[in-house]
């Protein structure tokens, strides 16, 4: 059975996931990288939508207008880590619950998500469509003069996923004890490639 | 065809195309795919590869771009000497890449440098990219349509080298841009490695071995040998669909090389992820095309 988070999301519901873990969103969902990242951390600007208990979505999707509003097209994840030196902050500033996006984040990340309560969770990269057709409406926009990436686009979601949980709120971090595998697997196989490259002679 | 004929039905072929590729990943890629997913058997790299499968059959069904991230649309042109639109590619590309902005549609991402405004055109100061080519006394183009996300962008980097480092210096390089910066670029990766003289020279060369149809080896043996070597090697460190961890890590690793000076190895590497938008066309003199890397499609 598919298990769902509905926001606003309680902290007590999070507690009880781990790392490693995939679960799907119902109810709102709203766009936020790079710049709204920024303003609201080092440019001290108050967000126009307030995520108290909701989901971010580190994503810049494809839009089109129509008459009475927007259609979502293309949504998927972006690289979270560009966000990583906002993250905690972020976190304590808005009281954000669920950060979607892609790949792993950093220690500042994990702290915040102890200290706040919130999650970090993986949806799929290049999967934008399938992420489409998962949002029920764009509600509104804000902050359009970012340009269409940038921008905060509200979207109210069903069963919006698989979300792959990367970062609980024990302090696992799923992508870094990953690294750290790969990083012990490295250093024979590269070893082994190099006794056999030896062109320069 | 009179000229202005031609030119309307060059604009029309690379605006369709440009939409196309977009949409549909190609043929190499796909199987490809397919057959890494058979290999995976934990529960979180399944259900990675079952929502790319289910995205790729939305797309088509939707007729929608398959990742948001539509790229800075880049243009490698081999075109012949004798092509009669030689002196009209540049804003036949440049027209292209605008209207299949609005046709497709495609996500917004040229940002003009100083200004840091979004042109919200993906054309804007030398872009479109195009890369050119000559090809002595042909008639006909060939062109290489490529759209890559940021994510994968991201990892692109170089490094100069001196011969003491050795042809291990490159293999160490790439293991690291792979081990740091490959888990977010979306795996599984195509490694694009490129070694020459000079940064420029590798960089160049690394982007291009993106291009080469999956399978197909480098000509010289050591070469062709040391792909191999890689790729193996990339898949034992097993990152995994996405990063999460599986059987494999990378679509294929493919070296490109130019004669290098005495003194240095310049080693560069590009990274193309699963989606890796490449598209190949082309075009002939009397404006009829033959699309390569998606066979069977017409416009």
């Amino acid at each position: 059975m598919k298990k769902i988070l509905t926001t606003p999301i309680q902290n007590e519901e999070l507690e009880q996931l781990t790392a490693g873990d995939v679960v799907y969103l119902n109810g709102y969902l709203v766009t936020c990288r790079d710049m709204p990242h920024r303003r609201l951390v080092e440019l001290g600007q108050k967000l126009p939508v307030d995520l108290a208990g909701l989901a971010i979505f580190h994503a810049g999707p494809i839009v089109v207008k129509e008459d009475d509003g927007w259609k979502m097209i293309s949504i998927g994840p972006t690289t979270s880590m560009r966000m990583e030196k906002f993250e905690k902050e972020f976190i304590a500033e808005t009281g954000v619950k669920l950060i979607v996006g892609k790949g792993g984040m950093g220690p500042n990340t994990v702290e915040g998500c102890q200290t706040y309560k919130a999650v970090h969770a993986v949806f799929p990269g290049g999967c934008a469509v399938l992420a489409a057709t998962e949002v029920e409406e764009i509600e509104r926009v804000e902050w359009l003069e970012l340009g269409m990436p940038e921008a905060l686009w509200v979207c109210r979601v069903k069963e919006f996923g698989p979300l792959i949980i990367s970062i609980d709120t024990k302090g696992n971090n799923l992508f870094e004890t990953n690294k750290v595998l790969f990083n012990e697997k490295k250093v024979p196989i590269v070893k082994e490639i190099c006794s056999q490259v030896k062109f320069i002679k | 065809m009179n000229k202005e004929a031609k030119i309307q039905a060059m604009t029309e072929i690379m605006t369709k195309f440009t939409s196309y590729m977009g949409k549909h990943l190609p043929d190499d890629v796909t199987a490809k795919l397919k057959e890494l997913r058979e290999q995976e058997d934990s529960y979180l790299a399944k259900v990675v590869y079952d929502s790319m499968t289910e995205n790729q059959e939305l797309a088509n069904q939707l007729n929608r771009p398959c990742c948001q991230d539509t790229g800075v649309v880049q243009y490698f042109v081999k075109v012949g000497s004798q092509f009669p639109l030689l002196a009209e590619v540049q804003d036949i590309l440049r027209t292209a890449a605008l209207e299949a902005t609005k046709e497709a549609p495609l996500r917004h991402n040229a940002v003009q440098i100083f200004e840091e405004k979004n042109t919200g055109t993906n054309t804007g100061e030398r872009i479109p990219w195009i890369n050119w080519e000559i090809i002595p006394n042909e008639k006909g183009i060939n062109i290489e349509v490529y759209m890559a996300g940021g994510g994968c962008s991201l990892p692109g980097q170089g490094k100069t080298l001196m011969p003491a480092a050795g042809y291990e210096g490159v293999v160490e390089f790439v293991f690291d841009v792979m081990t740091s910066y490959g888990i977010n670029a979306c795996p599984p990766l195509l490694v694009g490695i490129g070694i020459g003289g000079s940064i420029d020279v590798a960089a160049e060369l690394s982007k291009k071995a993106l291009f080469r149809p999956l399978g197909v080896r480098h000509s010289n043996s050591r070469g062709a040998e040391m792909e191999r070597l890689m790729e193996k090697g990339l898949n034992d460190l097993g990152l995994g669909p996405q990063g999460l961890s599986g059987k494999n890590s990378v679509m294929g690793v493919h070296m490109e090389t130019a004669a290098r000076h005495p003194s240095t190895i310049s080693v560069a590497v590009s990274i193309g992820c699963w989606a890796h938008r490449k598209g190949n066309i082309q075009i002939n003199e009397d404006m009829t095309y033959e699309i390569t890397s998606h066979r069977g499609v017409t416009l």
